[in-house]
C-alpha cells in the first residue's frame, strides 16, 4: 500500500538533473582526493604563517647574538636552533616563507596575465600575428629557465624587484604557449561560429567564450609553475642575485648556512627542507587540481 | 518587437526578403581551387520556407554560410550578389554585420552538442544573445530566456535554464539552439541540417516545432537537408543542388511530385518510401564530380542516362516550366517526365 503511494514521489526526485556551478563541481571532486587535501592544508598553513609572521614568530628574525651561534634544535628557547649569526631559525623560516611565497606567486600571477593576454591574441588572431608573437616567445623558450632567470637577474642586478622581473619574464613564454594552444583549439569549435552567427563580435567571443574555456588548462599549468618559481627564486637568492641579506629568505639562508654544514648539518638542511615541502605541496595540489578540472596534460 | 532592425525587416510580402544572384564561392589554397558553389540564384519571400536539398559536398552549407558571411575571409572567394532585407551582405562593415546577425537573420547548426558552449548554462547562453542585441539587464534577459524555452516547448523550462548542455538530451539541446536563434525574432532563420543529428522521433518533433514557429512569427526559413522526407514536411519551395548549382527549383509539390531534372528524378527514385520489400533500390551510377575540376557543361552529364553530346557543351540555362519551377536541363522539353515517384511522400 505504502509502496504504491511512495513511488510517484521517488521518480521525479531521482530524475532531476544535477545542477551545480563549475567551482562547486570542482570542489565536489576535490573533496575525496585526500592527498591533495593534505598538501592543500600544508599550503594553507604556510600561507597563514607567512601572513601572520609577526604574531607567530617567537623572535625578531634579524636579531643577532654572538653568544647563541649555531645552537642545536631545542637549545633553550630556540625551538629550531640558531643560525651562524645566532638568529632564531624558526622565526627566520617563518619570515623566509613570506619572501618565498611572494617570489612563488607574484611572478606566476603577472606572467599568467601577460602571457595569457598574448597567448589569447596570438591564438585568436592566427596568421602572421600568431607567427610573430609565438616566434618571439620561442626565442625565450630556447634558454633553459634557470639560465634565463640567472641571466636576466644578473643583467638587472640583485634585489627582490629585479628577481621578480626576471622570474616573470621566464614564465611568460610557457604560459603564453599554453594559452595560445588552448585558444586555437577553442576558436575552431562550433559554438564560436554559432556565437558569431548570433551577432557576437570578436571581443565578446573572447570575453564570453574563449576566456572561460581556457581558464582550466591555463590555471592548472600556472599552479604547477608556482613550485618552479619558488625553486628558481631560492636559486637566485642562493647565487646572491635575489634577496639581499639580512632579509630572511629560504634560498639565501641555504646559501649562508652551507659553510656551517659540518657544525650543524640539521640546521643547515632546514631551509632546504622548507623549500622542498613548499614546492612539493604546490606540485601535488596542482596535480590534484588538474585531475579535478579534467585537463589532459 | 522593440528592435528596429527586425521591425523594418518585413516590409511586405511581395518583395523577396533574400535575393541571391549568381553566387559563386570558391576556396582557394596554394595548390588548388575548390569551386564549391557555381552560380546559384534564388529568392526567398518573407514567411516562406525554402528547402535546399543535395548530397554532401553539393554546396548547400556553403551557400548558407555565405548568406551570413561566416566563411573564412582569407581562403574563400565570393562572387555574385547576396541581399537580405535590402542589405548587401558582401558590402556590410563588421559592426553592422554583427548587428544583423542574430537580429535580422539567425542560424541553427547541425550538431547541437558542439554548437553550445559546454561551460555555460543554457539560460546564460540565451541571455547572452538577448543582451547582445537589446541592452536588457541581466535579470530581464534571463526572464526572456525562460520565455524562449517555453516557446520552444522545453519541459520544465525553469530547471533547464540552469542546466549545462551536457545535462540535456539531443532534442532538448536542439530546442535550446532554436531558442537562441529566436531570441531576437529574426526575419530569416537559416537551419543547417538541424535534425540530422537527432533520433527519428525527435526529428519529427523538432521539425513540427520549427514549422509552427516559422508560421507563427512569419519568418522566412532556409532549411538545408539531404533528407527528402524532411524537405517534404517543412518546405514551401524546394531547391535541388548538385555540384554547386541549383539544378531544379520549384514548389515542394511540383519538385517532389513532378521532378524534371534527371538528378532529382534519380534522387527521388533512390528513396525507400513506398517501395515494395525485397525490391532493389535504384541508384544513380557514378559519383559526384570533383569540385576542383568540374566538367564543362552540365555537371551531372557524366552520370546521366539521358545525356547527349550537347550536354557537355555549355552549362544549361534554367528552363522555366511553370512560374516558380525551373530546371537546368537541356533535355527537359524533349521527353515528358518518365515517372512520378514520390506519390507516397507526404507532401504537406
Amino acid at each position: 500500500m505504502s509502496l504504491a503511494t511512495a513511488t510517484p514521489d521517488i521518480i521525479p526526485a531521482t530524475a532531476a538533473p544535477r545542477r551545480r556551478g563549475y567551482w562547486r563541481a570542482l570542489w565536489h571532486k576535490l573533496r575525496y582526493d585526500y592527498v591533495t587535501l593534505f598538501f592543500l592544508t600544508i599550503i594553507v598553513l604556510i600561507f597563514a604563517a607567512a601572513i601572520f609572521a609577526p604574531l607567530v614568530a617567537p623572535f625578531d628574525p634579524n636579531k643577532t647574538s654572538m653568544v647563541y651561534r649555531l645552537k642545536p634544535i631545542g637549545y633553550r628557547h630556540f625551538f629550531l636552533g640558531t643560525d651562524e649569526l645566532g638568529r632564531d631559525m624558526l622565526s627566520r623560516l617563518i619570515y623566509g616563507g613570506r619572501m618565498s611565497l611572494m617570489m612563488g606567486f607574484v611572478p606566476v600571477v603577472i606572467a599568467t596575465c601577460v602571457g595569457g593576454f598574448f597567448g589569447v591574441v596570438a591564438g585568436f588572431t592566427g596568421g602572421w600575428v600568431n607567427m610573430l608573437i609565438m616566434r618571439i616567445m620561442d626565442v625565450f623558450y630556447a634558454f633553459p629557465s634557470v639560465l634565463l632567470a640567472v641571466a636576466i637577474s644578473g643583467t638587472l642586478g640583485g634585489g627582490v624587484g629585479n628577481g621578480l622581473i626576471a622570474l616573470t619574464l621566464v614564465f611568460i613564454p610557457p604560459l603564453c604557449r599554453v594559452a595560445e594552444a588552448a585558444t586555437t583549439q577553442i576558436r575552431t569549435r562550433d559554438f564560436v561560429e554559432a556565437a558569431r552567427a548570433s551577432g557576437a563580435s570578436n571581443l565578446s567571443i573572447i570575453f564570453f567564450h574563449i576566456l572561460r574555456n581556457i581558464v582550466a588548462p591555463v590555471l592548472v599549468y600556472a599552479s604547477s609553475l608556482i613550485s618552479v618559481s619558488i625553486l628558481l627564486a631560492s636559486g637566485l637568492s642562493f647565487l646572491g642575485l635575489g634577496v639581499e641579506p639580512p632579509t630572511a629568505d629560504w634560498g639565501l639562508m641555504l646559501s649562508t648556512l652551507r659553510q656551517s654544514i659540518y657544525v650543524q648539518p640539521l640546521i643547515c638542511a632546514m631551509p632546504g627542507a622548507a623549500i622542498f615541502i613548499a614546492s612539493l605541496s604546490f606540485n601535488l595540489v596542482s596535480d590534484g587540481l588538474r585531475q579535478a578540472m579534467d585537463v589532459r596534460a | 518587437m522593440s528592435d528596429p532592425v527586425s521591425a523594418s525587416a518585413i516590409p511586405d510580402r511581395t518583395t523577396p526578403l533574400v535575393a541571391v544572384r549568381d553566387l559563386s564561392v570558391s576556396f582557394v589554397s596554394r595548390d588548388e581551387t575548390v569551386r564549391a558553389v557555381n552560380g546559384v540564384s534564388f529568392d526567398v519571400m518573407p514567411g516562406e520556407a525554402l528547402c535546399i536539398i543535395g548530397e554532401s559536398g553539393s554546396g548547400k552549407t556553403v551557400t548558407m554560410r555565405s548568406l551570413m558571411r561566416l566563411l573564412p575571409k582569407h581562403r574563400s572567394v565570393i562572387e555574385g550578389g547576396i541581399s537580405v532585407a535590402g542589405n548587401d551582405i558582401q558590402a556590410l562593415d563588421e559592426r553592422r554585420l554583427s548587428q544583423l546577425r542574430g537580429s535580422l537573420m539567425a542560424m541553427i547548426f547541425q550538431e547541437p552538442m558542439t554548437a553550445l558552449d559546454p561551460v555555460y548554462t543554457i539560460g546564460e547562453q540565451i541571455a547572452e544573445v538577448v543582451r547582445r542585441h537589446t541592452h536588457a539587464t541581466r535579470p530581464a534577459a534571463m526572464a526572456r530566456a525562460l520565455e524562449l524555452l517555453q516557446l520552444v516547448k522545453v519541459p520544465s523550462p525553469e530547471r533547464r535554464l540552469k542546466a549545462y548542455p551536457h545535462e540535456l538530451s539531443g532534442g532538448m539541446r536542439q530546442r535550446a539552439m532554436i531558442a537562441i536563434a529566436l531570441a531576437c525574432q529574426p526575419a530569416l532563420l537559416l537551419a543547417d541540417e538541424p535534425t540530422t543529428a537527432l533520433d527519428a522521433t525527435v526529428q519529427i518533433q523538432v521539425l513540427i516545432l520549427l514549422r509552427k514557429l516559422q508560421k507563427e512569427f512569419g519568418m522566412a526559413l532556409i532549411f538545408v537537408t539531404h533528407d527528402l522526407s524532411v524537405a517534404a514536411q517543412i518546405a514551401d519551395r524546394v531547391a535541388v543542388m548538385y555540384a554547386g548549382r541549383m539544378v531544379e527549383q520549384g514548389s515542394v509539390r511540383e519538385v517532389l511530385l513532378n521532378p524534371r531534372h534527371p538528378y532529382t528524378i534519380g534522387m527521388l527514385s533512390s528513396t525507400l518510401h513506398g517501395r515494395v520489400r525485397g525490391q532493389d533500390i535504384e541508384t544513380i551510377p557514378g559519383s559526384p564530380p570533383d569540385l576542383r575540376a568540374l566538367p564543362p557543361g552540365c555537371s551531372f552529364a557524366p552520370r546521366c542516362s539521358r545525356a547527349i553530346e550537347s550536354c557537355s557543351a555549355a552549362v544549361p540555362a534554367p528552363i522555366v516550366l511553370s512560374p516558380g519551377h525551373d530546371v537546368r536541363c537541356i533535355r527537359t522539353q524533349d521527353q515528358p517526365a518518365p515517372f512520378s515517384p514520390a506519390s507516397t511522400l507526404a507532401v504537406s
